[in-house]
């Protein structure tokens, strides 16, 4: 998508993204108060919410990868998640060896 | 830089049209970026220590799913009115633009209410930054983030008075889309504050 492509008249990207973030958030709620899942599921499927919400956030709400720089711009928070996870997971996978 | 650098691009929305505007925008995208690497290094923070609870509470003994439900709904939909107050601007509506930053500040500001009465109800039950390595780690984290929401609400009244005072120029579009990306990105930020911090307490 583009920043010069067509305006829609009423926005309808904005009312579907809210109502996806609105489930997943319940979702998430249900999955790790009253599924009643192992520990190991329910971390996985909270944090593949997480991330799904937050990826609507960046394409439907901040249009990340619109405008001649678009390409860019998702490369750049892609590399920053990216790094983001090698900070959480190394921290957490190293540190259980000392605490 | 040549002719091409400065050209004025009608066929963009307001805040791509000059070329200053569009190396603006990129730019803070990777600003945003360098912000995610700097939550990253709190969360990992968090998450390392958040068992040590010393004497103290444990996460599932302090969070109440209600106060964190109401401050997620909060949050959640604020960034949904931003998103509108840009669609508004993207058509040309300034009291539709004005209208809802205005509600989004409203909800920042509520988000912002409860967040401050979840801390002081946190310090009256004798759980303060003090306490264990799990609060400390815990306070910096999400304190950090209740800090960039409050300079948020600041900017954007700054950014509505200069809409009442220059109307909808360029330049003026530029700085509504830059903060409405500022504003978003919190909510992004919350949702794994929301994940990893709250509902892994309450699960652990």
């Amino acid at each position: 998508m583009g920043a010069n492509s067509h305006q829609e008249s009423f926005p309808w990207k904005h009312i579907i993204g809210f109502l996806l973030s609105l489930v997943l958030t319940f979702a998430a709620l249900w999955v790790a108060l009253s599924s009643g899942l192992p520990l190991k599921a329910v971390i996985g499927i909270i944090v593949l919410f997480a991330v799904i919400q937050a990826s609507l956030q960046l394409f439907m709400f901040m249009h990340v990868n619109e405008s001649d720089s678009g390409r860019m711009q998702t490369f750049n928070m892609m590399y920053s998640f990216f790094i983001a996870v090698v900070v959480v997971a190394g921290s957490i996978w190293v540190m259980q060896f000392v605490l | 830089m040549g002719e091409a650098a400065h050209r004025y691009d009608e066929t963009m929305p307001l805040e791509y049209r000059t070329q200053e505007s569009r190396l603006n925008i990129l730019g803070f995208w990777i600003f945003l970026g360098a912000e995610v690497a700097l939550f990253a290094t709190l969360f990992a923070t968090y998450l390392v220590l958040f068992q040590r609870t010393g004497s103290g509470p444990t996460a599932g003994e302090l969070f109440e799913v209600k106060d964190v439900l109401i401050e997620t709904l909060l949050l959640l939909t604020s960034s949904f009115t931003c998103g509108l107050a840009i669609f508004e601007m993207r058509r040309g509506r300034m009291s539709g633009l004005i209208a809802w930053l205005l509600v989004t500040l409203l909800l920042g500001a509520g988000f912002i209410t409860f967040e401050l009465r979840e801390f002081i109800h946190y310090v009256h039950e004798g759980a303060t930054m003090q306490t264990s390595a799990f609060l400390s780690s815990f306070f910096v984290l999400v304190g950090t983030h209740g800090a960039h929401v409050s300079l948020g609400i600041a900017w954007m009244i700054l950014i509505i008075i200069q809409l009442l005072q220059r109307g909808l120029t360029a330049k003026t579009a530029r700085k509504v889309f830059i903060v409405s990306l500022y504003w978003h990105f919190l909510d992004v930020v919350w949702i794994f504050i929301f994940t990893l911090v709250y509902l892994l307490g309450m699960v652990i």
